[in-house]
């Protein structure tokens, strides 16, 4: 009952903005602009889905969004001249998160710890790739990207296959449900046999896939990079798991309340610049958006108890 | 079987046939978590071997074997179904269509073990009962899987199930044992070890001390295998001045626990009956408000110093005068002398090993900081002294000082409640409540405190319910 509760806030709150820009500009109720609202939504929502591994299995991965700036300096430069060298690095880039997962299991470290002193590793690659803007897409990307599928804008077609590959690899896989109860029970698991060593790294490894995966698409968007392009991702994608229905620790998370709460996160910009507001008070309304979805989620939550209490 | 220093196990021989039951029975830190944990290979022991059907050794082949643990403490994951939970131990359950399978197998076991359930396999565990979450858990020992149960240890099953369920799984433990499987069965409801039970085995600190079939014991036989040969005689007690220093109740609780001015109240039973909660229950209830942090009412002594006892980077002067620091300030800034002062007299009164207060605490052994503790809440002028199993892991000779000293706090008029796990120190007291299941079972006065009478009400006598 909890979880199906869960689902429901994060949808309640997409329909609602989503109404309320559609009364202010009616002509986004279209094509082009549900293309424009969303665009940039895409790799939001999958550095959104790369934190939300990292919180499924309780921690917390402060280096998101220098990692996307990294990834998005490597696409618009290494992965667009040599390919085959882009594709090394960014391998290198995944195994390197696997190993993150290793070393935080292994020496039990504080993730919050790890992950912010990685922040300042990417972010220094990124400035040593791409010392000022500039780098070009590769083609591909940019076609796909860009691309125009009938009826039904490209940044929503991405969003809804995203949301289905997460949640077929978080909630309907064995693997999967083994990776949720290392955030639900770790000691269970460990006493069952299994390697919590790996299926950390294991984790992490996915969080370095989907990161690259946003960094990518970042860069299919903008066509060139940046080495602070996306150092906002960070809060953007905690927030999003958490609009999402996730929960810091217990891992519970919900993929599909993931990009949907990514999504909420994009939208509440646009909304914010439909009503005028210049850009310099949109991530403290954001931020407001946040809250208030959040409280009324414990408002639900405590009448949730209320009634068990009343029950038991 | 060695912890450190402490001999857990020691030479404990236990051999398990299939169609055996065996129940496995003791006092607290008996060895019984420990022999159980060597069976299923989740430690190793320091000597001697463990032989299972498989060869080898460790986790892997008693899982091999079919050995099963279901924990008293819960190990589900709140956060799955009861399905996906049952994946967790079955290595099997992999590919496609591994739920369907997990949904079958799960089902089956509940249907057998507790028939008549209302449990669903999609449904969320930390959405159940506790006992739903006990009914779970027990089933997925039971479940089938690609190494059929073989040996099931069921390690307080029926601690949070009702009468009749817990009649089910007792009735499922018999019918798996006719057919060839066996079960070691630890419980504290001996009546429940004497209904399912072929063989009685008593465990004593870290011995199994008696062995026979069930019906060659008597319930009484039970209690009077499972207490300590009188060892250590309790010392000459405080009798001649109880009667005079004991004044006028100062506490009473909601869940009957009483006490007088300058009397020292033991809580006993086994461990983790609620004793605990009780004793945070009343500090928290008397420890509220603004006025509480300069003339407290009550002060804590913590048992477990790592988790809520001391600061492990400050000195043992600033951790002996934390409660008192209100009283040792003026507008605010401690005044440095006076907690000198403070010091340096605890340190004489109790006797703190070391040769200076501003060494960091953790240069001290275990029994010595846990002194600290002590000064900390004596130095206050709080009238009640709530302790939680203070003496844990702390060594013979600290423990004597320590009796003394609460000894002659309470001759002061102070008025202690003691929570503690061994019997001996219960002992110490002038009257002691037993615990069982969250509630008081027994309060003893005078004589009666005595092992015999501490086990007897630590056990559920009577038969279990229809």
């Amino acid at each position: 009952m909890s979880s199906r509760f869960r689902i429901l806030l994060p949808v309640l709150s997409l329909a609602v903005l989503l109404a309320a820009v559609f009364y202010m500009q009616p002509r986004a109720m279209s094509y082009f602009g549900l293309n424009l609202l969303f665009n940039l939504a895409v790799p939001i929502a999958l550095a959104t889905v790369a934190q939300m591994m990292i919180i499924m299995v309780n921690d917390i991965d402060l280096s998101t969004g220098t990692f996307v700036s990294f990834v998005a300096c490597v696409t618009a430069t290494f992965l667009n001249d040599a390919p085959l060298v882009g594709l090394l690095i960014l391998a290198g880039a995944i195994a390197v998160y696997a190993a993150l997962g290793a070393l935080i299991e292994a020496r039990q470290l504080p993730a919050i710890v790890v992950t912010l002193g990685m922040s300042f590793v990417w972010g220094g690659l990124a400035v040593l790739i791409l010392p000022s803007p500039g780098g070009s897409a590769p083609g591909w990307i940019r076609a796909l990207m860009t691309a125009k599928p009938p009826l039904v804008p490209m940044a929503i077609v991405a969003s809804v296959l995203l949301a289905a590959v997460a949640h077929f690899v978080v909630m309907r896989t064995s693997t999967g449900a083994i990776l949720r109860a290392v955030g639900g029970n770790a000691r269970a698991v460990s006493r069952s046999g299994w390697s919590v060593i790996r299926l950390r790294a294991g984790a992490y490894a996915l969080a370095g896939f989907f990161g690259v995966l946003s960094g990518i698409t970042l860069v299919g968007l903008t066509t060139s990079a940046d080495a602070n392009i996306a150092l906002r991702y960070t809060l953007l994608s905690i927030a999003g798991v958490i609009l999402g229905g996730g929960e810091f620790t217990g891992g519970r998370v919900s993929p599909v309340g993931a990009v949907i709460g990514a999504l909420t996160l994009a939208l509440a910009g646009s909304f914010l610049s439909f009503m005028r507001l210049s850009p310099d008070w949109q991530i403290g309304a954001q931020g407001a958006i946040l809250i208030l979805v959040l409280a009324v989620r414990l408002v639900f939550a405590r009448n949730g108890r209320r009634k068990e209490a009343q029950h038991g | 079987m060695h912890f450190g220093a402490v001999r857990a196990l020691d030479g404990v021989s236990l051999t398990i046939r299939p169609g055996e039951c065996v129940g496995l029975i003791g006092h607290n830190g008996a060895g019984k978590s420990t022999a159980v944990n060597v069976i299923n290979g989740g430690l190793t022991p320091t000597a001697g071997t463990v032989t299972y059907r498989t060869t080898g050794t460790g986790a892997a082949s008693a899982r091999a074997a079919g050995i099963r643990s279901v924990f008293q403490e819960l190990s589900l994951c709140p956060n799955l179904t009861v399905e996906e939970n049952l994946r967790i131990p079955q290595r099997d359950l992999t590919g496609p269509g591994w739920r369907r399978r997990a949904r079958q197998r799960i089902a089956d076991a509940l249907d057998t073990v507790f028939p008549g359930h209302r449990l669903q396999p999609r449904m969320t565990v930390g959405d159940l009962t506790l006992a739903e979450r006990q009914m779970v858990e027990i089933a997925i020992g039971f479940a089938e899987g690609a190494v059929p149960a073989r040996l099931v240890i069921l390690d307080e099953p029926t601690s949070s199930l009702d009468a009749s369920i817990a009649r089910q799984l007792l009735d499922h433990v018999r019918d798996f044992c006719n057919r060839g499987g066996a079960v070691i069965f630890i419980s504290h409801m001996l009546g429940e070890v004497f209904d399912v039970a072929t063989r009685i085995d008593v465990m004593k600190d870290g011995r199994i001390t008696d062995s026979r079939p069930r019906n060659e014991f008597t319930q009484q036989g039970l209690i009077d295998a499972m207490g300590h040969v009188a060892t250590a005689p309790a010392e000459a007690r405080k009798e001649t001045s109880a009667a005079e220093r004991i004044g006028d109740e100062v506490l009473r609780t909601d869940e009957g626990l009483t006490a007088r001015r300058g009397e020292i109240v033991g809580l006993s039973g086994l461990a983790g009956h609620g004793q605990a909660e009780a004793l945070a229950r009343f500090f928290l209830s008397r420890s509220k408000g603004r006025r509480h942090a300069r003339h407290p009412e009550v002060v804590f002594v913590a048992g477990d110093r790592g988790r809520d006892g001391i600061m492990p980077l400050w000195s043992i002067l600033r951790n002996a005068t934390l409660t008192t620091l209100p009283a040792l300030s003026r507008r605010g800034i401690v005044d440095r002398e006076a907690e000198d002062r403070l010091g340096a007299d605890w340190k004489k009164r109790i006797g703190i090993r070391t040769d200076n207060m501003n060494n960091p605490i953790l240069s001290l052994s275990g029994g010595n900081q846990q002194k600290v503790l002590f000064a900390r809440s004596l130095a206050s002028t709080a009238p009640i002294v709530v302790m939680d199993d203070p003496m844990r892991g702390v060594d013979v000779g600290t423990k004597r000082e320590a009796y003394e000293m609460i000894r002659a706090e309470a001759a002061k008029g102070r008025t202690f409640l003691w929570y503690s796990t061994e019997t001996e120190e219960v002992c110490q007291c002038d009257r002691v409540f037993v615990f069982r299941n969250g509630r008081i079972s027994a309060e003893l006065t005078g004589d009666e405190i005595d092992e015999q009478h501490i086990l007897a009400a630590s056990f559920e006598m009577k038969e279990p319910a229809e």
